[in-house]
């Protein structure tokens, strides 16, 4: 009986060994002068041709993870998935750093959404220059099935939404239930390709904090481009 | 021989444990009904599924914050429960004094019921599916036109504080399902797509600026007056609201 608690502790102590020598080989090391050009080494050493000490390269991982400091009531704390018009697949924390204003909406909708839809591009035109390039401007559907990237795509096209700064959305079903939970947007499919829901613009911070919502069609937008401008500051 | 025997037992101990742990759930064979607020078509169609026998109980939901850290009173987040969250309990793993293990889990959000169900491989009841089952008595699978079915889910609107009732202590209707009535409210998983404006004077009008193609929702049978009360609060519900009488179950 002892023998086998020698040798599970003899495993464990193994096993937590090589988990301390796997986070030390994700420091990599580079020539400070670069003679080998974009040559990372694993090791710490001095560099064949200049002899000067290799310096540790900053990970991007980590810097990532030092940036992620994201309140409590962050929707960066989402974690599904959302596959661009372009075709990229990204996490909404991707979109940190830019304030968002964010729409649900589905292309085959031909009641509200393209009021919304005009809604979104009037807050576009109200907004100044040096503010719009800090600013994206998100249209998730909440037709995951009808509305591929390719569609979504169309949609951009044909509506003159196909610049930098719109991104449209689309999730899984229960993704896209998740998210509307997070907006308060109520929704309901009536039939096939036909959809009740709430038209509510949301405002959020460059930190994924919600600022403003925008209720209704059609309403003045002054509040809204109030707020947006107010997130620069 | 001995030593073969006691593993015997002890397998069979741990299989018992085991089927224990993970609740009952009944079947729930489909149909075709009406529910409260129709579509373009009115009915509704329900496939087979299967349902929770009982509320998920506080013990549960115990078992499971022990394993999901993330939904310990102290480290939910914001955007995912308000501040009454798990409000009654003591500390992270201890429930309220008064409160049972037995009875339903209640003051949880939407996201954390989600989440319990998904980590049992299951999922909340759409409101369809919540209705169709709830719609039962003892006997008959459809009772909403019996007085004495309305009565009784109205007398338990009255009656106060029933969430600290064990489960099993209502009926067991049609389906073998308790509790559907007479012992708190449960989420549903789209209890968003009840579009009525947080106005109460307006939901007699359709606000068509708020809520697009909304003039296509209207309740069908007025006379089911329960059935109401809980389309309007599940129409107030925000997902991270927790409430007293709020709990949930799950369905495959």
């Amino acid at each position: 009986m002892k023998r086998i608690y020698i040798v599970l502790a003899i495993i464990t102590s193994i096993m937590l060994g090589s988990c301390t020598t796997n986070t030390n080989k994700d420091q990599t090391y580079q020539c400070p002068m670069k003679c080998e050009g974009e040559k990372t080494f694993a090791k710490q050493g001095s560099c064949i041709i200049c002899n000067m000490a290799l310096k540790p390269i900053k990970d991007n991982t980590k810097t990532l993870a030092s940036a992620d400091d994201i309140s409590d009531s962050s929707i960066f704390n989402l974690t599904t998935k959302w596959n661009t018009e372009e075709g990229n697949t990204i996490e909404l924390k991707e979109l940190k750093g830019k304030t968002l204003v964010m729409v649900m909406i589905y292309t085959t909708c031909k009641a509200a959404c393209p009021r919304l839809v005009a809604d979104m591009r009037n807050i576009e035109k109200k907004l100044p220059k040096e503010n719009l390039k800090n600013t994206q401007f998100v249209l998730i559907s909440i037709d995951p099935e009808t509305d591929t990237p390719e569609k979504l795509k169309a949609f951009a096209i044909e509506n003159y939404m196909d610049g930098e700064q719109w991104t449209f959305l689309q999730g899984s079903v229960s993704g896209v239930r998740e998210f509307a939970n997070v907006l308060a947007v109520k929704y309901k499919e009536i039939s096939p390709l036909d959809f009740s829901h709430s038209n509510i613009i949301s405002v959020f911070s460059k930190e994924g904090e919600l600022v403003h919502q925008q209720e209704g069609l059609g309403v003045n937008n002054n509040e809204t481009i109030k707020k947006i401008i107010e997130t620069f500051k | 021989m001995n030593t073969i025997c006691r593993l015997k037992v002890v397998i069979i101990l741990l299989w018992f444990v085991g089927a224990n742990c993970q609740s009952a759930m009944v079947s729930i064979k489909g149909g075709t009904y009406t529910p409260l607020y129709g579509v373009d078509s009115l009915q509704v169609t329900i496939t087979d599924f299967e349902m929770d026998v009982y509320p998920v109980t506080n013990a549960d939901y115990l078992a499971f914050v022990s394993k999901r850290t993330k939904w310990r009173r102290s480290k939910v987040i914001s955007l995912f429960a308000d501040k009454s969250y798990l409000s009654k309990w003591v500390s992270d793993t201890i429930i309220g004094a008064d409160q049972s293990l037995k009875a339903a889990a209640t003051n949880v959000s939407w996201f954390a019921a989600n989440d319990y169900c998904s980590s049992k491989g299951k999922r909340l009841p759409t409101i369809d599916e919540w209705e169709y089952v709830a719609m039962a008595n003892e006997t008959q699978p459809d009772a909403r036109t019996i007085e004495s079915y309305n009565e009784y889910i109205l007398s338990w609107y009255e009656k106060p504080k029933t969430f600290n009732s064990e489960i099993g202590s209502t009926f067991m209707n049609y389906w073998k399902v308790y509790d559907l009535h007479g012992l708190v409210w449960e989420w549903t998983e789209d209890f968003n797509s009840v579009l009525v404006s947080g106005e109460s004077r307006k939901d007699v009008d359709t606000d068509s600026d708020l809520f697009c193609g909304s003039a296509a929702i209207n309740a069908t049978d007025l006379m089911n007056y329960a059935a109401f009360m809980r389309y309007a609060i599940r129409g107030s519900l925000k997902a991270k609201y927790t409430m007293r009488n709020l709990g949930f179950r799950c369905v495959k």
